[in-house]
C-alpha cells in the first residue's frame, strides 16, 4: 500500500491507499496536520494484554487541515487493522474531533468533516468500549451536523458494517465506489444466524447486489457512485460539502421509509430488483440527495 | 393470537405506566405510551415480540427494519410535539436481544433504519428532552444503539438476566476464533469483554444499578425503587452543563477515552 | 505474541522521525525516530511466536555491516506475520522517507 508522503493529488486508485494516505488525499495540499499521530503511542489499553499486537494510531488517523479552503477535519479507519474494527482509542479519536468540529461551528468556525469508513464495526476485543464510542460517534454526527453536513465515504475493501454502518447512515452525504459494501451485519454472521439459504457469505456477486455501493446508490441509500480515483472522489467529496446541508436528512425520513415498506410485501424474498421498485428512487424527487452519481 | 408470557420490555413498561393504553398508528413490535414520570409528561418506548411481524427474521424481539423506523417516529413525534413548550422525558425500557439478521434486512437497509432511531433519540436529547435509558435485560449490540444508547442516563437492574454486548457470546467466539471458555477466560481480565452488568458498571457507561427482588415479574416495591431511581436521573439530568454524553467519560476502566479527548483539545 | 531487542552499531544519529507501514496481515508499522550516537536500538513485537532467529538474522543482514550507511536510529517494529522480505522493504522505507525528508521533499 501506499504510504508516500508525495502521493497528495495523485491520480490513481483511492482503495490502495491507507487510511494515512487518504486523509492526506483529501486535504487541500500542505493542510495536513495530523492528531495524535502515532508517535505518540496512544495505542489500545486492552489488546496487549490478549496477545493482540497494537498499531501506533489504534487504526485510526486524525487529520486537520482544510478542504476547498473551508476548515475541516478528516477522519479515517484504517482497514488493514485489525479489520478496521474500533476500539476505545480509535473510537475516542473519532468522536473527540466530532465534538470539537461541533464545538468549533458554535464559536463561528465552520470546520466541516469527512468520515472514510473501512470498518467491520465494534472492536470485539474491546466490545463494550467500541460500542459506547460508536454511540458517541452517533451523538457527534448528529450534533455536528446541524451546522455543516457530514460527509461519509465508503471505498473498500473492507466496506462499512456493524454500528459503523449506522453512522453512515447517519451521514448527511454518502459516497460509495463498486468495490464498497454498506450494510448491517457482517455476511457471515447472517447465514450463522440464518441459514444459508437465507444468507451465502462466499456468494460475492449476491452480497454486493444488495449490499454494493452501486446498489446502495441506486435505492437511494448512497448519495454519489464513484469511480476508485483519488481525484474524482476528492472532487466529489467538495461537491457534496459544497452544497451545504440537505433540506432533510435522510436517517430523518422515518415517515418516507414507512410508507414505502409499508407497499412491499414482506412475506415475498427480498430481491434488488424489488428493493429499487420499493424505494423507487426518482431523481427528481430526492431533490435533496447530491444525485451526484456518475459511474 | 397466541399469547406469550410477556417480554421483560413489555412487562416493565406495562407496570410503569399502570397498563396505559399505547399510542395506536405503530408496530405491533414497537409499544409506545405516553405516561407520567414524577409527575411530568414522559413517552415510554419499548421494543417487544411481534411473533405475527411479517419480517420472518424479526418475530421474537429483533430490532429490524419497522422498528428501527417506528422508533424513530416516535422520538421525532413526541419532539415536534413539545416543540414550542416543555421537553417531555422519554424513557426507553430496553429489553433488545439484537438487530434482525436477514436477506430482507440488509436488501432495505437496517442499518438506514436503526440510524433513523438513533438520530432521532440524540436530537430529542439534544433538543432538550431528558432521555433515560432503563435496560430490564438485553441491550445489544445494533439494537441498543438503536433503542437506548443516546439517552443521557442509563439505568440497569441488578440482574442476571441484564446484559450489555456488541454480539452475542456464541457468535462472538465464531468471529474471533475463540472458544466460548477462552472468551469467558478473558473477560475476567478484560471488562469491556465482559457480559454481566457488573463488569459493564466498572466502565463508567451506567448511571446506576438498581437491585430489584425480580426483574421478571416486579413487586411493587421494584416498581417504586425503580420509578425512584428514574425521577432522580430526571434530577440529575437537569445538572448537566449541556445536553450531551459526558458524564460517561469518568470510569476507571475509560481513562483512555478522556485522554484521547483532552490531547485532540490540546492539538486542535 | 513475542518482544525482541537488537541493538547494532552505527554513526550519527538521523534527524527527524518517520513512521510506515500497517499492522495489517503479513505487514509491519516501523517508527523510526533519532536514536543515540553510535547505535542503533531496535524492538520488535511481534504476531507470530518462535521466529527471534529469523528476525536477528534479517536485522543483521540489514543492519549488521552498516552497509546501508543509514543514520543511527531508534526502531520499534510491530509485525503481523510479514516474511523477512517484507519486513526488509519497510526498514528500507522508512530510512528512505527519512533521507527524502532531510532532502526537502516531503510534508
Amino acid at each position: 500500500m501506499s504510504t508516500s508522503p508525495l502521493s497528495l493529488k495523485e491520480q490513481g486508485s483511492f482503495v490502495e491507499l491507507d487510511a494515512r494516505a487518504r486523509v492526506r488525499a483529501l486535504l487541500d495540499a500542505g493542510t495536513f496536520r495530523e492528531l495524535i499521530d502515532p508517535f505518540e503511542r496512544m495505542t489500545s489499553p486492552w489488546l496487549a494484554r490478549q496477545g493482540v499486537v497494537t498499531q501506533s494510531d489504534d487504526g485510526v488517523v486524525v487529520g486537520k487541515g482544510r478542504i476547498d479552503g473551508q476548515p475541516a477535519v478528516v477522519l479515517a479507519i484504517e482497514g488493514a487493522f485489525q479489520g478496521g474494527s474500533l476500539g476505545e482509542v480509535g473510537g475516542a479519536k473519532i468522536a473527540g474531533a466530532l465534538e470539537l468540529a461541533a464545538d468549533d461551528n458554535r464559536q463561528g468556525v465552520p470546520t466541516r468533516a469527512v468520515i472514510l469508513f473501512e470498518t467491520g464495526g465494534v472492536r470485539l476485543q474491546e466490545a463494550n468500549l467500541g460500542l459506547a464510542a460508536i454511540a458517541e460517534i452517533h451523538s457527534a454526527i448528529v450534533d455536528l451536523r446541524q451546522y455543516q453536513p457530514v460527509v461519509g465515504v465508503i471505498a473498500g475493501s473492507v466496506g462499512c458494517f456493524g454500528g459503523m454502518s449506522i453512522a453512515a447512515g447517519l451521514c448527511s452525504y454518502l459516497v460509495a465506489t463498486r468495490e464498497a459494501r454498506l450494510g448491517l451485519n457482517g455476511p457471515q454472521v447472517i447465514e450463522q444466524e440464518a441459514g444459508i439459504a437465507e444468507y451465502d457469505s462466499r456468494d460475492r456477486p449476491f452480497i454486493w447486489s444488495f449490499t454494493g455501493g452501486e446498489q446502495r446508490f441506486r435505492t437511494g441509500l448512497v448519495d454519489a457512485y464513484v469511480q476508485d480515483d483519488t481525484a474524482d472522489i476528492r472532487s466529489t467529496v467538495v461537491g457534496l460539502l459544497r452544497r451545504g446541508r440537505p433540506k432533510v436528512e435522510r436517517s430523518d425520513q422515518y415517515g418516507h421509509y414507512l410508507e414505502r415498506l409499508a407497499s412491499y410485501d414482506a412475506r415475498v424474498q427480498a430481491t434488488p430488483d424489488i428493493v429499487r421498485q420499493v424505494y423507487h428512487v426518482n431523481p427528481i424527487a430526492n431533490a435533496n440527495s447530491a444525485g451526484a452519481g456518475h459511474a | 393470537m397466541h399469547e406469550n408470557t410477556l417480554s421483560r420490555g413489555a412487562t416493565w413498561l406495562a407496570t410503569l405506566t399502570d397498563n396505559a393504553i399505547g399510542l395506536p398508528g405503530y408496530s405491533p413490535s414497537v409499544r409506545v405510551v405516553d405516561a407520567p414520570l414524577a409527575g411530568q409528561p414522559a413517552r415510554y418506548i419499548a421494543v417487544v415480540p411481534d411473533s405475527e411481524s411479517s419480517y420472518p427474521r424479526a418475530r421474537t424481539g429483533e430490532t429490524g427494519l419497522v422498528e428501527g423506523w417506528a422508533l424513530a417516529q416516535a422520538v421525532h413525534e413526541a419532539i415536534a410535539a413539545d416543540r414550542d413548550g416543555p421537553k417531555r422525558a422519554i424513557v426507553a425500557v430496553i429489553d433488545v436481544s439484537s438487530q434482525a439478521y436477514g436477506r430482507r434486512e440488509e436488501a432495505f437497509g437496517i442499518h438506514q433504519a436503526l440510524a433513523g432511531a438513533a438520530g432521532a433519540y440524540a436530537q430529542a436529547r439534544q433538543h432538550g428532552h431528558p432521555v433515560i435509558g432503563l435496560i430490564v435485560g438485553k441491550a445489544m449490540s445494533g439494537a441498543f444503539l438503536a433503542h437506548g444508547y443516546q439517552a443521557n442516563r442509563l439505568i440497569a437492574l441488578n440482574d442476571d438476566g441484564v446484559m450489555v454486548h456488541a454480539m452475542g457470546k456464541a457468535a462472538a467466539a465464531r468471529v474471533t476464533l475463540r472458544s466460548v471458555e477462552d472468551l469467558e477466560r478473558l473477560a475476567a481480565d478484560v471488562p469491556p469483554m465482559a457480559y454481566d452488568i457488573a463488569s459493564y458498571a466498572t466502565l463508567g457507561l451506567l448511571w446506576k444499578l438498581v437491585d430489584v427482588d425480580s426483574a421478571e415479574q416486579p413487586s411493587a416495591t421494584d416498581v417504586d425503587i425503580v420509578r425512584g431511581a428514574l425521577g432522580a436521573a430526571l434530577d440529575d439530568i437537569k445538572t448537566d452543563p449541556a445536553p450531551d454524553l459526558r458524564s460517561r467519560l469518568g470510569g476507571a476502566n475509560r481513562q483512555a477515552s478522556a485522554l484521547v479527548r483532552e490531547k485532540l483539545r490540546a492539538q486542535w | 505474541m513475542e518482544t525482541f531487542d537488537f541493538q547494532y552499531p552505527a554513526g550519527q544519529p538521523a534527524t527527524g522521525r518517520v513512521m510506515v507501514g500497517v499492522v495489517g496481515s503479513g505487514d509491519l508499522e516501523v517508527l523510526l525516530e533519532p536514536g543515540t550516537p553510535g547505535q542503533t536500538r531496535i524492538r520488535v513485537t511481534t504476531s507470530v511466536n518462535g521466529y527471534g532467529a529469523v528476525w536477528q538474522a534479517q536485522l543483521d543482514r540489514l543492519f549488521k555491516a552498516d552497509a546501508q550507511g543509514w543514520p543511527a536510529a531508534q526502531l520499534e517494529i510491530n509485525d503481523f506475520g510479514a516474511t523477512p522480505g517484507v519486513v526488509g522493504m519497510r526498514v528500507a522505507q522508512a530510512f528512505q522517507t527519512l533521507g527524502n525528508a532531510a532532502a526537502g521533499d516531503a510534508s
